[in-house]
């Protein structure tokens, strides 16, 4: 039978007369676990912020009619050449529109369906943007701007005017920001956009949009989906892309490959469009947790050499205990207790130093150009890092522990009495 | 009368560094309420032998039994148990737990054995303590009292489970004539009031002449 509470209060005494070694002890985990949160906190705030910055700003599936030369070449078709070795010189695209066939039909059967939460049709046109005698080539994207309201972040990047001042005005534009500044434009001022083909069309610029990301705001525009189809000279039906913002984002790549076989067009799923950004998360995911794994197990070290000292010093100590009844045992959990009693208060410490430096983080002013949403750092404060945090911090100190302690259970206590 | 602590041909070797002969088929037995001391010369084998008999040393060959009965053979935390309810030891150092309060380090044997409540843990604590004139003590740190003082404690200690028996390795060896005496008479009135079986090893021949018995040992054997 174990008793808990005498060997509890002996620890105890032990610890509490090695103030400095059960300060310094506990210090080394109350750091490993305070900067493990801290920098766990930061780093996957900094990642989701990021993950939004782009994920949001992609939809689950994008169709659109791609370019592309035909597989099949005509001459393959004529039997009569099977035997022979055919070779085609200089193979140009098939000639084809850029809108989406039935483009409407389209997008009224997905509304319709269930795992959809929208579909949003989009005309995206080469444009010329002038004022004065500047010209700046750039694009011009045709959107039903409540629907993008309603089912992406565009509302996030206008960072002047509002999507309904752009629904109410027929004529108006919401201007990259890049454009706007290169031009010296503000909302209210007018524009002048030319097509292609020649045609010239004013517009009122109702609102400033801005991505954060320099390459779209330097060329890229929002305008009602009528006004860039009158611009074109284009039917009601011409649109070019499809967006769809599905229930469930992992339906995303079965669902693609159904809508290509179905409509003959080319669709592409969030996952396809951001592979290399999930390997850049999940790398920096590995460092944080290589570092924070570094800084526990340097912790354990330090627990590791106090109790081996403390054991040294407690040597007498521990034969007399064992001389007058305690087995080895109840020796060896005096000093597990100790180093639990560490490990749990040096942890818990660590917890709160590493929300408090969270918090301060989260108060630093970040602001950026390129993300107009964000005016401090972005913390995550996940109670499931903290339950990891203190989960770690028992098991490195119960391993760094349990070593010396197993020392101490073998320590034979003739050889200590009679070695005096 | 019954015997507490009984040897049937124990034989203990010394393997490193080289292979030592140290106990040579020791039988004796000490009977309840005896008061016994085991002389020789240094090297005689006395301290290993009162180690073997207080059930820390387990590696011989031979039968120990205590109370009539074996203990030779029990596994280790059985025989831990059996130091801790039967078996008091003092040494030649006092060996107290220099962190813990005079009383703490009586009570602690007692506390192991948990068969009695805090308050009469404490109770009986103050009692030996009283007993051996130190009750004024109890409260202070053990490393600041004085050796005799020290020796006396080690002693309320080894008596605090009230065991069958009392072994000591040199307990006077370290103190001056007069805590000497002391410790010897504290030991005669434990044999003569409480009928105490007492076992000591010892240099000091005038303390070994007032026993009941004195055990002579020699190379590893019993001369007398």
């Amino acid at each position: 039978m174990t008793n808990w509470k005498l060997i509890i209060n002996i620890a105890k005494t032990h610890l509490l007369t090695k103030m400095k070694s059960t300060v310094t002890a506990s210090l080394g985990v109350t750091f490993g676990i305070g900067a493990y949160i801290t920098l766990v906190s930061f780093m996957t705030g900094l990642n989701g912020m990021l993950d939004d910055l782009i994920l949001n700003q992609t939809p689950h599936i994008h169709m659109f009619n791609e370019i592309e030369p035909s597989v099949e070449q005509p001459i393959s078709l004529y039997d009569k050449f099977d035997e022979g070795f055919n070779v085609v010189h200089s193979i140009k695209p098939k000639q084809s529109q850029l809108k989406i066939h039935n483009a409407l039909p389209i997008l009224h059967y997905l509304k319709d369906q269930e795992n959809v939460r929208g579909a949003t049709p989009q005309l995206r046109s080469q444009i010329f943007y002038l004022s004065g005698s500047i010209e700046l080539g750039g694009n011009l994207v045709g959107v039903d701007i409540m629907e993008e309201v309603r089912l992406s972040n565009i509302q996030d990047n206008i960072v002047e005017g509002s999507p309904e001042a752009l629904r109410n005005t027929d004529n108006g534009i919401l201007l990259g920001s890049g454009l706007a500044k290169k031009m010296s434009l503000h909302v209210g001022n007018r524009i002048q956009v030319s097509t292609v083909k020649g045609t010239v069309f004013p517009l009122k610029i109702v609102g400033i949009y801005q991505s954060g990301i320099a390459e779209i705001d330097n060329v890229q525009s929002f305008a009602n989906l009528k006004t860039v189809q009158r611009i074109l000279g284009e039917a009601e039906n011409y649109i070019t892309d499809i967006n769809i913002k599905l229930q469930d984002l992992s339906e995303a790549p079965a669902m693609a490959r159904q809508l290509e076989k179905q409509f003959k067009i080319k669709a592409t799923d969030i996952n396809e469009a951001n592979a290399q950004f999930e390997t850049g998360s999940n790398i920096r995911n590995i460092i944080t947790y290589a570092v924070s794994i570094t800084l526990l197990i340097v912790a354990g070290f330090g627990i590791y050499n106090i109790l081996n000292m403390l054991i040294y010093e407690k040597m007498k100590d521990i034969a007399i205990l064992k001389a007058t009844g305690f087995s080895g045992t109840d020796v060896q959990l005096i000093f597990m207790s100790q180093a639990m009693i560490i490990g749990v208060i040096g942890g818990f410490i660590g917890l709160i130093i590493g929300f408090f430096l969270s918090r301060v983080i989260d108060n630093i002013p970040f602001e950026t150009e390129a993300l107009p949403t964000i005016s401090t750092f972005p913390v995550n404060y996940n109670p499931g890092y903290y339950f990891i945090g203190i989960t770690f911090a028992l098991i490195s100190t119960f391993i760094a522990g349990y070593l010396p302690s197993n020392k101490a259970k073998k320590i034979d206590p003739v050889r200590i009495i009679r070695g005096t | 009368m019954g015997t507490v602590l009984e040897t049937k041909t124990i034989n203990k070797h010394f393997r490193k560094p080289v292979d030592f002969h140290v106990l040579k088929d020791i039988s004796f037995n000490v009977k309840e309420g005896e008061f016994a001391s085991i002389m020789g010369k240094s090297g005689s084998g006395k301290s290993t032998l009162l180690y073997i008999l207080s059930t820390m040393d387990t590696d011989y060959e031979g039968k120990l039994f205590l109370n009539e009965e074996l203990v030779t053979g029990k596994p280790h935390k059985e025989l831990s148990q059996i130091r801790n309810r039967h078996i008091g030891f003092v040494f030649q150092f006092h060996y107290l737990l220099s962190e813990f309060s005079v009383l703490e380090n009586v009570m602690l044997p007692a506390k192991k054995l948990s068969t009695k409540s805090y308050q009469e843990i404490e109770h009986d604590a103050m009692e030996k303590l009283n007993m051996l004139n130190i009750g004024h003590l109890a409260t202070k740190r053990a490393s600041r009292v004085s050796g005799g003082e020290k020796q006396r404690v080690a002693i309320a200690r080894a008596l605090i489970n009230n065991p069958d028996i009392l072994m000591g390795d040199e307990p006077t060896g370290n103190l001056d004539s007069y805590n000497a005496e002391n410790v010897f008479q504290i030991f005669k009135r434990l044999k003569e009031e409480e009928g105490l079986s007492l076992l000591v090893v010892t240099h000091d021949l005038d303390f070994a002449k007032r026993t009941d018995r004195i055990i002579e040992m020699e190379d590893g054997t019993i001369i007398s």
